[in-house]
């Protein structure tokens, strides 16, 4: 794109800036729809497991459900706690958004349709989610109450715990593919054994599959591992004190979380935009609809385990984290480059 | 032009950051401001052609060490005006270590300043353009400084074996979880379906 606004006699830091820009909206926009009607698409599906009919008042189907509520947060005042931190207080919303957001620069959605094609992208997703957890502890701090405090506690650690896990699992993926751009993993998923793309086909990586399925869960916080805002026990945990736009600015963040969260373990095991099967006609797809396919596949996943399973106690979940998937994902490390050092010694990288 | 207007906005916002997590009051703001300073230098080094670096600072330093600090200090309950009555009299030592630093930095660019371009071409290697800084990284690591790299890991494992030791202390009366008990036991050993009848209670 920088290319072509530079036929229109831009110099190429201006076309470049104009054509980042346009991609950023690009990206960003969709995406906010994407979250509205995921919400919506979440009350949905767990309507569904409990017989329930969910949102069907406000448009065909209840279609414009998330927006409505959007307009009624709008509307609504920002309350402020007078003992509380203002510019943390106000910050920390802004901080959850802005970083469910700026991950999506490295999202390859087709061959070569990515906005920064880095190659530190991995790492670059990994930075960026560490930084998530900020939003929650300044938010718990900040709001000087008893329940957000300990739920911004209990956030910290249970992110950093499962972010030690999710970064073994993402060396065992670097390992394999050889690099750390997104774009690069995807196509190292081409052709196993001949006829399926996807890391996951592979025996030896589908363990890593799963242990990144479930601390995806754990770093979006989603049930099984809403320790953070256990309702029965923190009232609605590090959100207690929001209300209005900044209430909705943590409902988008954690929903583009989910999405992206989705898109990852699309994306790292299960072929990104590559059809399931190595099979021509399936190529005829364009790329991007596999990927928005596998991202609502994980998304129904994700809702399914929400519907399903009961909350963890706090002592399972870091039992889980800590004693569980830490040894057996940093033992499948050196199983892998052993693998690799017996199958392709004396390859360059 | 982008380039330089990034380099000053990161480097001013890294010298304030640092400037006021030094100057703040409260101590959770201090730690703020430590974090944003670390971002930032990040972003200096992103600029710098060190992604892998940058990625690192983030994702050890503010992803992981600095939400640890935060945490202590969150939980702190800490006397400001004590804070206060210390600063006059550990104001000679920090600025005789100011001074020491500042002395130090003047030397060293000195130094650079003078080294002829063959010296300054010895000291910095840049690797070249088509590879990239993970892998220049890796070679070095895994080949020439392979036992130094080897020795910093067994450094940091007996640190980290020294401080379980030192702080797990053996309590009495604590009942532990024995998971695989828990795990073990079946509903039909804690469950017991009675049909009591009307006006008497359960025997348990």
């Amino acid at each position: 794109m920088t290319a072509w606004f530079e036929t229109w006699g831009m110099p190429y830091g201006w076309a470049w800036f104009v054509a980042t820009i346009i991609g950023i909206l690009v990206i960003a926009l969709p995406l906010m729809l994407a979250v509205a009607m995921i919400i919506y698409a979440d009350r949905k599906i767990w309507a569904a497991m409990a017989l329930r009919r969910g949102p069907n008042v406000v448009g065909p189907l209840g279609l414009l459900q998330s927006f409505a509520d959007g307009l009624k947060v709008f509307l609504q005042e920002t309350i402020i706690p007078s003992a509380a931190n203002k510019g943390l207080f106000l910050l920390a919303p802004i901080i959850t958004f802005t970083v469910a957001l700026i991950v999506w620069a490295v999202i390859p959605f087709q061959a070569g349709v990515v906005l920064a094609n880095i190659n530190v992208g991995l790492l670059y997703v990994l930075a960026a989610s560490s930084l998530g957890v900020y939003g929650v502890i300044i938010a718990g701090w900040a709001s000087n109450s008893k329940y957000p405090f300990f739920s911004a506690l209990r956030a910290a650690a249970q992110m950093v715990s499962y972010e030690v896990s999710i970064g073994f699992v993402l060396i065992s993926v670097v390992l394999w593919a050889g690099t750390f751009n997104l774009s690069g993993i995807v196509e190292a998923q081409q052709g196993l054994y001949g006829f399926v793309n996807g890391f996951a086909f592979n025996p030896l990586l589908f363990p890593m599959a799963v242990i990144f399925f479930i601390s995806s869960l754990a770093e979006t916080a989603r049930t099984p591992f809403d320790l953070t805002e256990a309702e029965s026990e923190l009232v609605a945990g590090y959100q207690t004190e929001y209300s209005s736009m900044s209430f909705a600015l943590y409902w988008l963040g954690e929903y583009a979380n989910v999405l992206l969260m989705c898109t990852l373990n699309a994306v790292l095991f299960w072929g990104g935009y590559l059809p399931p099967f190595d099979w021509a006609p399936l190529y005829w797809v364009p790329g991007i609809l596999w990927l928005f396919a596998k991202i609502l596949f994980f998304f129904f996943v994700f809702s399914w385990v929400k519907a399903t399973v009961p909350r963890y106690r706090y002592d399972q979940l870091m039992r889980l984290g800590w004693k569980i998937f830490l040894p057996v994902s940093l033992f499948w490390i050196f199983l892998v480059s052993g693998f690799l050092m017996l199958t392709r010694v004396g390859v360059p990288s | 032009m982008i380039q330089a207007i990034a380099f000053y906005l990161f480097a001013i916002v890294v010298i304030a950051a640092a400037a006021m997590t030094i100057s703040a009051r409260n101590p959770v703001h201090s730690v703020l401001w430590l974090i944003l300073a670390f971002f930032n230098a990040a972003g200096l080094m992103v600029l710098m052609g060190a992604e892998f670096i940058a990625m690192l600072l983030v994702i050890v330093y503010v992803g992981a060490v600095a939400v640890l600090f935060l945490f202590v200090v969150m939980m702190l309950d800490i006397d400001f005006a004590e804070f206060r009555a210390g600063f006059v009299r550990y104001l000679p030592v920090g600025l005789a270590l100011a001074v020491l630093l500042v002395v130090e930095i003047i030397f060293y660019g000195f130094a650079v300043w003078q080294t002829d371009s063959l010296q300054l071409a010895r000291r910095v290697a840049p690797t070249p353009e088509s590879v990239p800084n993970i892998q220049a990284i890796g070679d070095l690591l895994y080949t020439r400084y392979l036992f130094v790299f080897e020795g910093a890991g067994l450094v940091l494992l007996v640190a980290m074996i020294g401080a379980i030791v030192l702080t797990q202390r053996q309590r009495g009366g604590t009942r532990p979880q024995n998971i695989a008990r828990q795990n073990a036991r079946r509903p039909w050993e804690a469950i017991r379906k009675v049909q009591p009848p009307v006006g008497q209670g359960v025997e348990l």
